[in-house]
């Protein structure tokens, strides 16, 4: 009964001329919870980005004689063991994160999510058939699980190509930027996170696929590249959207889970994980709480504010 | 039916094939070369050259790969690179018994308490109570395991003495009273484990379970069921229960997943000797048959669980048999 008569206010409220990314952003700023969730992402991402502007610290800058310490002027947020500013590492944990969600989401969900699951859709027939076929098989893997494995096996291997790249070409200082865990990182990642995307899009495509105005497009001579760009696509974006918003905590989840396990991004690199790595024995977290408690903290809220923020999301596209 | 049993069977052999490969091929020759770290300090050719043979890592990717799994499929996964002359079946059945109960039992528990929070939020859906208890639980799941363990152990274990730090010690404890009778108590060393492993989980059921009952909670059999005067306690367990329980069925695969993948944090954590934390140990000393092995049993126990429940999904709800039938 409650959606009866929020969509009878819907009606009342639409203005003529709205774009529908304006409805759905109007529906979105209703939810308070939605905007607090958006509101700490910004805050997180913007702490990510603007990392080297605002650190009062480098992120590897050591001193040991100051270990260990808690909250001071000096330091607002303590040292980690070695000394180094936890607000400074917390923030560049933070770029990591940034990073490796932009990267993913650009190449995994985006490109290949994007495109497997328009193809599929568009072309039908066999190619439907394999491409669904193998995002069955790889979601029926066990994730981290496979994750972990591929990173532990193929990390000296992409550090030893990356090697050949710089000794080949004008690029250098990328083994020693850490560039190479990132870089697997990115692509074991990108592997695993395009299924849902490609899911969702196909479906949808499928029934696109049936109207007239690709009929239309298609008797005109439209190629069938075309018709995916200019027809298929612009009435898929919401999903493109819903798509990454549903993906976004695994990934930012899986990055901190590989880097502590040891086989993602490798120091001297700041990561959650490392650090939640750092701080997790009990004999430490007695003594010094805030190793872990600080990262913890901003990690559980981001995760957090990523489920609230993709339910939100979904309610206010779907047109609740 | 039977057609579509045989369709979904067909379909798990050419999983665990491509699965098992892929691991092998990743694991065997990922790293570069085994040989090596099976070795470790020997540079000789002939003995690097016996090692190859001993462990049937001559010929080539296809030979090898129908040698391992012509053993595997047997339970016999080689002997472990680093910890030299234990078989890594020997090494990770034993653990696996260990995480397997523990894993069951936070299935259970999972389950056992999901769903009646589901059922609570749907029936007090427009009150407080529901976003209350699905937005608490949303946040537990939001908590990340690593962080939640080291909290938990410290209050519990080191500030009020109450439970064991870590380590396990079988599912039941026996009190003797009186020196006589026996009375079988959940061990201790279980809390802190079920508690980090059960967490995450609850939300994932419990909305499902909500979605579902507040559909029924509004179709007229319930309706009527309440206007002839039946206790609101026995509309849902009567009506509202057994209809939210056919789409749990697909959430026990990721409830599995969830559970393995927690297992390496947890096990690791509260130093439990099981597959997770032994798996994460192989991890970091490089071992790369135990790695290869855990895998392909995660990927195995995680594929047949799936199978199972989709199966299990036919039986209980003909639409999806035809629906899976339409190609």
């Amino acid at each position: 009964m409650t959606a009866t008569t929020v969509e009878a206010a819907d009606v009342q409220e639409h203005i003529p001329g709205e774009s529908e990314w304006q409805i759905v952003w109007r529906r979105l700023r209703r939810k308070k919870l939605a905007m607090i969730s958006l509101v700490l992402v910004v805050l997180i991402y913007g702490g990510g980005l603007l990392a080297p502007l605002i650190a009062p610290y480098s992120y590897q800058e050591i001193n040991l004689e100051r270990g260990l310490e808690g909250p001071s002027g000096d330091h607002w947020l303590g040292t980690d063991r070695l000394g180094r500013d936890i607000l400074s590492r917390t923030l560049y944990s933070a770029r990591t994160t940034v990073i490796v969600t932009t990267a993913v989401v650009l190449s995994g969900s985006m490109l290949i999510g994007n495109s497997i699951g328009l193809l599929a859709g568009y072309r039908g027939g066999w190619v439907d058939t394999a491409l669904m076929r193998l995002g069955d098989i790889f979601s029926s893997l066990p994730g981290l699980v496979m994750l972990i494995l591929i990173n532990a096996t193929l990390g000296q291997r992409v550090e030893s190509w990356v090697r050949w790249v710089e000794d080949h070409t004008f690029l250098t200082g990328l083994v020693a930027s850490g560039f190479s865990s990132y870089l697997l990182v990115f692509g074991a990642l990108s592997l695993f996170f395009w299924v849902g995307s490609a899911r969702l899009i196909r479906a949808q495509v499928l029934q696109l696929r049936e109207n007239d105005f690709i009929l239309a497009a298609e008797s005109t001579g439209a190629t069938p590249f075309r018709v995916i760009r200019s027809h298929l696509l612009p009435n898929v974006s919401f999903l493109i959207i819903l798509g990454i918003s549903a993906t976004l905590g695994g990934i930012a989840g899986s990055e901190i889970v590989l880097t502590w396990f040891g086989v993602g991004v490798q120091p001297p690199a700041a990561s959650f994980g490392q650090m939640l790595s750092d701080g997790s024995a009990t004999r430490t977290f007695q003594a010094h709480p805030h190793l872990l408690l600080v990262p913890g903290a901003v990690v559980t809220m981001l995760l957090f504010a990523f489920n609230l923020l993709g339910d939100a999301l979904n309610d206010a596209i779907r047109g609740r | 039916m039977g057609a579509y049993i045989i369709r979904r069977l067909a379909w798990l052999p050419l999983i665990l094939l491509i699965v098992s490969f892929t691991t092998f091929t990743l694991a065997r020759f990922g790293p570069g070369d085994p040989i090596s770290v099976a070795a470790g300090q020997i540079r000789d050719p002939e003995v690097l050259a016996q090692i190859r043979a001993d462990r049937g890592l001559d010929g080539s990717v296809a030979e090898q790969y129908v040698r391992w799994l012509g053993g595997a499929v047997r339970g016999d996964f080689g002997e472990s690179y680093i910890q030299q002359g234990f078989s890594v079946s020997g090494l990770i059945f034993p653990r696996m018994w260990v995480s397997a109960q523990l894993g069951f039992l936070a299935l259970v528990i999972v389950f056992a308490l999901g769903i009646p929070l589901g059922l609570i939020s749907a029936r007090f859906s427009g009150t407080w109570l529901d976003p209350g208890i699905i937005g608490s639980l949303l946040f537990l799941q939001a908590i990340p395991v690593l962080v939640l363990i080291p909290p938990l152990v410290w209050l519990f274990a080191v500030q009020f003495d109450l439970l064991p730090v870590g380590g396990w010690d079988g599912i039941w404890e026996i009190w003797w009273i009186g020196g006589v009778i026996a009375v079988p108590i959940p061990d201790p060393h279980l809390y802190i484990p079920l508690v980090a492993f059960t967490l995450p989980g609850f939300v994932g059921v419990a909305r499902l379970v909500r979605i579902t009952a507040l559909e029924v909670n509004t179709l007229d059999y319930v309706r009527t069921a309440r206007s002839k005067g039946l206790s609101e306690a026995m509309v849902q367990w009567k009506h509202v229960f057994p209809n939210s329980l056919l789409p749990l069925i697909t959430v026990l695969g990721f409830a599995l997943a969830g559970i393995i993948e927690g297992a390496f944090f947890v096990e690791t954590l509260l130093g439990i000797n099981g597959i997770g934390s032994f798996t994460f140990q192989a991890v970091t000393s490089r071992d790369y048959d135990v790695i290869l092995a855990t895998t392909v049993i995660f990927s195995t126990t995680f594929v047949v669980t799936n199978l199972f429940a989709e199966i299990l999904y036919g039986f209980v709800d003909p639409r999806v048999r035809v629906g899976a039938s339409r190609r």
